[in-house]
């Protein structure tokens, strides 16, 4: 039996630094993908957390103490409930009257402020919806949902009841069943 | 007389006719016309579907809001700056060209551009024959057998004969 002598040249693997490159890629690939998928299921903002400021711009005709905007950082040592709300959302409707009876409850007092997020609407809409429901406190678009994105709504409606730290306390999801519901919430920070 | 007189007036009716429906189109933007815009918008609630075509209420008075601002004379660019504004710039369909989202444009041609790179060298290298090292080429040196291995290997040979 005779051998063939092995003529055929040796050839390489593919370069280290090709690797190299590769997993690295992948690697920054599944950290994005993990990063969004985290955000995705992180879901809103939770008690405890701290509020940054953000700025509310107010529909015309509405006004907090004379300015057509409203600064959260000028609402420290109140405390302060944030619904986000839309005029095509129906669950919206079931909550405003009691939204609005309870702002008017607690307004004489100062200690409170209630502010309506108006979440991608129409302003046409969402001038006929205030007017239907009568509502008189402030409220104002979330311009680029920039708002919204902080507090990473999944919906509407949804309310954050922010101590006067300026951390949140409680969130709602879905609409309040009753005006009850929401002093339940509200009266245990004000003693 | 009363031909020329009769077919002037017909032509006239006519005319005025065109005119105010000409001049009512004006002032009503069609379906088509605001479907134009929205299929370039995104809605900010349902993700991933094209305004034209989404069922929501959200979605309809989105599009009665472009009717509205076509009917008042903006352009296709104003009611896009506009909805830009008022919802964020995820409502595009197309992304801005500025700021960070050129990344968006640049990324997967400089991806495809790395990609491409890689595999050449890699298909280069692979074709390159290895270089022999120096004692490869060389014919193997025997090896060295002490006494003892030596005398035990003619000790075998022997056996076999």
């Amino acid at each position: 039996m005779t051998t063939q002598p092995n003529t055929a040249a040796p050839r390489r693997g593919v370069p280290i630094w090709v690797q190299v490159t590769i997993w690295a890629a992948l690697l920054a690939l599944l950290a994005i993908v993990a990063m969004g998928l985290r955000r995705a299921q992180q879901g809103t903002v939770q008690p405890g957390d701290e509020i940054p400021d953000f700025t509310l711009t107010l529909f015309d005709g509405y006004t907090y103490e004379g300015k057509s905007q409203v600064s959260f950082a000028e609402l420290r040592g109140k405390v302060v409930v944030i619904n986000f709300w839309a005029s095509w959302c129906k669950p919206c409707e079931q909550e405003a009257a009691d939204m609005e009876a309870a702002w008017r409850s607690y307004q004489p007092g100062g200690q409170v402020v209630f502010l309506g997020a108006d979440y991608v609407d129409t302003e046409p809409e969402a001038r006929g919806y205030l007017q239907k429901f009568d509502i008189t406190y402030p409220n104002g678009p979330d311009l680029g949902t920039k708002i919204s994105q902080f507090f990473r709504i999944k919906g509407v409606p949804e309310t954050y009841f922010i101590d006067q730290q300026g951390k949140l306390v409680y969130v709602q999801v879905g609409p309040f069943s009753s005006e009850a519901q929401i002093h339940a919430i509200i009266d245990p920070l004000l003693k | 007389m009363k031909k020329p007189l009769a077919v002037f007036l017909l032509v006239f009716l006519l005319f005025n006719l065109w005119v105010g429906v000409a001049s009512a189109q004006a002032t009503t933007p069609s379906d088509d016309e605001v479907n134009a815009i929205a299929k370039e918008l995104f809605c900010p609630v349902c993700e991933n579907t094209p305004l034209d075509v989404c069922p929501t209420e959200a979605c309809k008075q989105w599009r009665e809001l472009i009717r509205l601002k076509l009917s008042e004379g903006w352009s296709k660019e104003q009611i896009q700056d506009y909805f830009v504004e008022q919802y964020g710039a995820r409502v595009l369909a197309e992304p801005p060209r500025q700021g960070w989202y050129w990344l968006i444009y640049l990324m997967p041609v400089a991806l495809f551009g790395v990609g491409i790179f890689i595999l050449y060298r890699a298909y280069q290298s692979m074709r390159q024959p290895l270089p022999l090292e120096a004692d490869e080429a060389q014919p193997p040196a025997s090896p060295s057998l002490s006494d003892a291995d030596l005398r035990r290997v003619e000790e075998e040979l022997n056996k076999r004969k």
